[in-house]
């Protein structure tokens, strides 16, 4: 059973956990991206998260069930938060059972890492010391073409540029 | 035919706003709506080259053939997580 949400209320992730589990799993897995204080040495208060809701709702429920497919018969869900974050704040949770650990783990890294390349989601950051700016992100692919990679994804670079201040910019 | 554009984040600030309509000849490609978009000017003469696109809630190529009412966002690249 595969089951996603996008939503504008707080993530709980004791109820995200609720959704998965069950006699035959031995592993349970909980994933959460956290709004953090810093990203490259700026202090950060807080994150806008905006999205093209209605698709975002649509890709995660295939990025989700793509996951369940590659790994067999495994409890996957995924969340992901829009609006106003604070520091600290969770923004995106996954959860996964299986019957074993190495599936729970790919099976949570392949939906965080689908989310990074195809969710229609955008930050903006808000700093301790200046304007906020929009994050440099990754263009995704045009249409299937994220479909047919089904190898194992790429580790994503450390640390993310910042966009030009109200521009978009092509990633790396 | 008239197809629905939709902006988000920094484009939808260099297009100063969330949503327009553009008419277009029929059987127009997103190539040719992209064109169009640069042609009104001002933010939206800047909007990157390699802008992706999504038709009706899909990831969409430069080719693809629009539709009366088709509603198109332009996504800029993105960010989740």
């Amino acid at each position: 059973m595969s089951w996603s949400k996008i939503t504008l209320d707080p993530i709980n992730p004791t109820a995200a956990l609720a959704q998965v589990g069950g006699p035959g799993d031995g592993a349970t897995l909980l994933f959460l991206g956290v709004v953090r204080n810093a990203n490259e040495g700026r202090p950060v208060s807080g994150v806008e998260y905006e999205g093209y809701a209605e698709m975002a709702r649509e890709e995660l429920a295939a990025i989700v069930g793509e996951a369940a497919e590659r790994a067999g018969s495994l409890r996957v869900g995924a969340v992901h938060r829009l609006g106003d974050l604070k520091v600290g704040e969770v923004s995106v949770a996954v959860a996964v059972s299986t019957p074993h650990r190495a599936e729970a783990f790919e099976a949570a890294r392949y939906v965080m890492e689908e989310v990074k390349k195809r969710l229609p989601v955008w930050k903006r950051e808000r700093y301790l010391d200046g304007e906020p700016e929009w994050l440099a992100g990754r263009t995704p692919a045009a249409a299937g073409s994220a479909r047919r990679d089904r190898g194992p994804a790429p580790l994503e670079a450390k640390g993310r540029s910042r966009a030009q201040a109200g521009a978009a910019r092509a990633p790396r | 035919m008239n197809v629905t554009v939709l902006f988000f984040a920094a484009h939808r600030e260099l297009a100063g706003a969330r949503d327009a309509v553009v008419a277009l000849p029929e059987r127009s490609t997103v190539d040719a709506l992209l064109a169009a978009l640069r042609g009104r000017g001002g933010g939206l003469a800047r909007l990157p080259d390699q802008v992706a696109v999504a038709v009706n809630r899909k990831y969409a190529d430069r080719t693809t053939v629009l539709a009366e009412g088709d509603e198109v966002a332009l996504i800029p690249p993105v960010a989740g997580g």
